[in-house]
């Protein structure tokens, strides 16, 4: 089990649907490693909904719950009832090994972690996703067994999720399922693991004030 | 429509004490839920997480259309709040109201009262519909099937459990912290912005958003334990 959670604004983020597509892969992704924050979310949503109660109702102007009806019964047939059975039907695939990347990273990857294309750097190497997201940079990281990546600050949040093996980078050891958050006030300089090379994912939170087209321009070069 | 004491209620899953309820809201549409309810303000403004819970099953296992009005007549202009809130125009609000609403209706028979009262269940569906729709991307979702998904140690942990049961004390607990952190939990889920952005709009450091937040769930947490 994960020791390392997600903060409780980003997980308040995720649950009120505000995070870009990029941060909230990496929140789903821990989720799916992470019984305890998935409790919590639980109680964030609930917050959502006694909220949903309370705010101000807005007349329906059209043709209200008559045009629903209207719709439900020009629509072809409900295909719902197939889909909850073909639901509680679904057992998880019996597997001797655990995927790497759980859903729904995996799904975003879309095939062998190897056949992404990786740029090499010394002791790490980088595969870019969701190249053209807004909100952030997501990159799939590998660092060799032992390695100590370059001392670095960040520009904007960087929050890394363990996937294998794992690292230490003096504020604590991170392994698979654990999230490390740095923020603009944090220099470190993790460490792989000895006993395997660690992938994770980074995700870095495009800076508030250079969201737009502009930040998309920009952010190859910042990040570089 | 089929009278209602033909609902099969055992096949919706619903405990036997809600027999009554139903049937005793037949032809009074907004009215049952002030009557369930105790004296305090907040619950008399809006039916019980219970009632709705009754609706959905009829719902789901008799596809009942005046336990769908109900739902309707509640739900329909607060999501077109919500939606006009979060920044589309009326029409626009409207048009994804109806169809979170088409949405309640088809997936009437995945609504597990066990896992969250209707409220959340769809507050869930709403927030991830305007997703969908407004901003052409996908939200990523983990999958409880996924053989790399780490299972949960307990079924149904007590607080989480807890959540499910009353969005009326869940209300009463938010109504009681301080406005600081109320103002923050509503800016977070009503209108279009991170914690950041939130602490860009009210000029304040990103560190007093952040503990104003933690505290408020802090607290929210202890209400829901303290509740189950």
């Amino acid at each position: 089990m994960p020791v390392h959670h997600l903060s409780d604004e980003l997980l308040l983020d995720h649950a009120a649907g505000s995070l870009p597509e990029p941060v909230a892969l990496l929140v789903a992704t821990h989720l799916a490693l992470c019984p305890s924050c998935r409790e919590h979310e639980t109680s964030l949503e609930a917050i959502g909904g006694a909220l949903l109660d309370e705010i101000e109702p807005e007349p329906i102007e059209g043709g209200g719950l008559d045009a629903l009806f209207a719709r439900i019964e020009a629509a072809p047939p409900e295909p719902s009832e197939a889909d909850s059975t073909a639901a509680a039907t679904v057992k998880p695939v019996a597997s001797d090994t655990t995927p790497s990347l759980p859903r729904p990273l995996r799904d975003y990857v879309g095939g062998a972690v190897d056949a992404l294309h990786w740029r090499r750097r010394g002791k790490l190497s980088e595969a870019r996703l969701l190249p053209d997201a807004h909100g952030g940079t997501v990159k799939l990281l590998r660092i060799t067994a032992g390695a100590m990546m370059p001392v670095h600050t960040h520009r904007g949040t960087e929050l890394t999720l363990v996937l294998e093996g794992g690292f230490s980078d003096g504020r604590g050891h991170y392994l698979r399922g654990d999230v490390a958050i740095a923020d603009d006030e944090v220099t470190h300089r993790p460490r792989a693991d000895d006993d395997g090379d660690c992938l994770c994912l980074t995700v870095t939170e495009a800076p508030v004030r250079l969201a737009g087209p502009l930040a998309r321009f920009l952010n190859p070069f910042l990040r570089d | 429509m089929r009278p209602c004491e033909t609902v099969p209620y055992a096949n919706a899953g619903l405990a036997a004490p809600y027999l009554p309820t139903l049937n005793s809201v037949r032809g009074q549409r907004g009215v049952m839920g002030e009557q369930a309810i105790g004296p305090d303000k907040l619950m008399r403004s809006s039916p019980s997480a219970e009632h709705f819970a009754t609706l959905m099953a009829a719902v789901a296992g008799e596809r009942d259309r005046s336990a769908f009005a109900e739902i309707y007549d509640h739900f329909a202009p607060r999501l077109k709040g919500y939606l006009r809130r979060r920044g589309s125009d009326a029409g626009q609000a409207e048009e994804l109201a109806q169809e979170i609403m088409l949405t309640v209706w088809r997936k009437a028979r995945l609504y597990d009262p066990a896992q969250a009262n209707v409220s959340t269940w769809i507050f869930t569906i709403a927030r991830n519909r305007r997703i969908d729709a407004l901003r052409r991307e996908r939200r990523p979702e983990f999958d409880a099937t996924d053989p790399a998904f780490v299972p949960d140690n307990e079924p149904s942990p007590d607080d989480a459990l807890a959540a499910s049961q009353d969005s009326a004390m869940l209300r009463r607990a938010i109504e009681d912290i301080p406005d600081e952190q109320g103002t923050l939990l509503r800016m977070a889920f009503y209108d279009d912005k991170s914690h950041s952005s939130i602490a860009d709009e009210l000029g304040l450091p990103l560190g007093t958003v952040k503990s104003r937040i933690r505290l408020a769930l802090a607290k929210l947490r202890r209400s829901i334990e303290e509740d189950a």
